[in-house]
């Protein structure tokens, strides 16, 4: 009967340990996490306006809070992508020598259409929409999230 | 008057250990004694880490608006601030070299064998703890490199199982590295890191005064050095040279500020991480894409995660150390990490 009655008290000692314990572990973890910003959900943005890129160059715009990258090809023909390398997360930038968008961390490479074609990204890049809201200089160049 | 002092003492605290250790310790002499000033030697630039960082923090702003113009205000206004920071970044990096030495020479003597276990595992993670010192502190000053350096660091926790988002999460203060993020490695570096550093060290040290030193297997032993006061102070010697080095390197090649963070700009060619996460970056840039249906990342990571696990097992895996013999397998897989680390530093650089 003793030995009954002390292992139950041990059970619930354990019991409201755990739970005194949880009690401080939960709380904290949350406070930990940072809450989610709105910010996220913005779909589209002014990257640039006619005549601010020559053919065979590239822009960093900010989309929302990340960078993405407006290119211009040789043919005068725009591409947006998200500019977040899929590898480690560095910022990637337009090479206009290989005419190729390019990685400096880890030399990663993609091409024209955000595929991942040498170094160590193993994803194409996520591609944008482009909206031209005219054919005229200082007419601006709308960037949309794929849906 | 100090013999007063010292029976005032004595009546009311009990020195009979410390008086008993100072006399009694001794410090085997043989063909390799000179390794044992390593760890002494680490442990003189963590002093210096805290005297420096202590003073650091009395201009620094852990801001996104502001840390990068303090940092240059202490090394452009604050007098001697360049040199309190230079030397706060030199040493830093001479600890980490220091640590590599002893951690490496203490495995090679195979001082973690019985009783030292503890010894050692505390020894390792403190070198990883003074590795996560050293990614905090890269960022704090908001310098370009440190950004992108940062963003290619965080990621990497992202391939843990399960709560590998979350902890991506967390680290970074949200989704990005951004003012958020230096805020956290602010706090992760001056106050968590040091509290458990100053746990495990405490650990490790009065281990080693308990123990006593290792004699590595098979040493012929020239006879016993006194440690108080002939070994001691050759160690003071050691911490003058030490200190001398680090005066001499932080003076004629202050530590760069470089350019502020942009979050919005590209990343630099020729980013590299600090010369001790450079094996690591190398083995990362160079596994392709893929391997086997799995991302080249996830797996470089996972060898490099169990790799460092086998190494803080060793004193359980070393069957032969457990019985005074040296094996040779060990030997080599310790002379094969030694030369991948050098192999793959040198091959960054040259990159
Ligand atoms: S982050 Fe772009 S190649 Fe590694």
């Amino acid at each position: 009967m003793d030995s009954s009655r002390r292992s139950f008290l041990n059970l619930l000692l354990g019991v409201t340990g755990v739970g005194a314990l949880g009690s401080i572990v939960y709380p904290v973890l949350k406070y930990l996490t940072p809450p989610q910003n709105a910010e996220q959900s913005v779909a589209s943005v002014v990257a640039a306006t006619v005549g601010e890129l020559k053919p065979n160059s590239g822009k960093i715009f900010k989309f929302g809070n990340k960078p993405g990258i407006l290119i211009m090809t040789q043919n005068g023909e725009y591409r947006a992508f998200s500019a977040i390398c899929t590898h480690l997360n560095c910022t990637v930038q337009y090479d206009p020598e290989i005419q190729q968008i390019w990685c400096a961390c880890h030399n990663g490479h993609f091409d024209l259409f955000g595929k991942n074609v040498s170094g160590p990204p193993p994803k194409p890049l996520e591609s944008f929409d482009v909206e031209m809201k005219g054919e005229n200089v200082g007419d601006e160049i709308v960037v949309l999230r794929r849906s | 008057m100090i013999q007063r002092l010292l029976t005032w003492l004595e009546d009311r605290v009990d020195l009979s250990s410390i008086k008993h250790l100072i006399q009694e310790k001794t410090v085997p002499r043989h063909r390799m004694t000179g390794f044992y000033f390593f760890g002494g030697v680490a442990l003189f630039f963590f002093i210096v880490q805290i005297i420096s960082g202590i003073l650091l923090l009395f201009y620094y702003r852990p801001t996104s608006e502001e840390a990068f113009e303090s940092v240059k205000f202490i090394m452009t206004q604050v007098p001697f601030g360049w040199l309190v920071r230079s030397i706060h970044s030199w040493s830093a990096n001479l600890m980490i070299l220091s640590l590599f030495l002893h951690m490496f020479s203490t495995f090679f003597m195979r001082a973690y064998r019985k009783p030292r276990e503890i010894t050692w595992i505390t020894g390792f993670l403190l070198l990883g703890l003074s590795m996560g010192f050293g990614f905090t502190g890269y960022l704090l000053p908001w310098n370009k490199l440190a950004f992108f350096a940062t963003r290619v660091g965080t990621d990497m926790v992202s391939v843990v199982p399960l709560i590998g988002e979350w902890l991506l999460r967390v680290l970074r203060g949200g989704e990005d590295v951004t003012g958020a993020t230096l805020t956290r490695f602010f706090g992760i570096h001056v106050t968590i890191l040091p509290m458990i550093v100053f746990a495990l060290l405490g650990i490790h040290l009065v281990l080693i005064q308990q123990q006593g030193m290792s004699v590595p297997i098979g040493a012929r032993i020239k006879g016993q050095i006194p440690f108080f006061p002939n070994f001691m102070m050759k160690d003071l010697l050691a911490w003058l040279l030490a200190l001398a080095v680090l005066a001499g390197i932080a003076s004629i090649f202050p530590w760069e500020l470089g350019v502020k963070a942009d979050p919005f700009a590209s990343a630099p060619a020729g980013i590299k991480p600090e010369w001790y996460f450079l094996f690591m970056f190398q083995a990362l840039k160079v596994i392709p894409a893929h391997v086997l249906g799995m991302e080249g990342e996830v797996l470089g990571l996972a060898a490099f995660g169990l790799c460092g696990l086998l190494f803080m097992l060793v004193p359980f895996l070393d069957r032969k150390a457990q019985r005074e013999e040296r094996s040779k397998l060990i030997t080599g897989a310790g002379w094969v990490a030694v030369i991948f680390i050098v192999a793959m530093t040198i091959w960054a650089y040259l990159d």
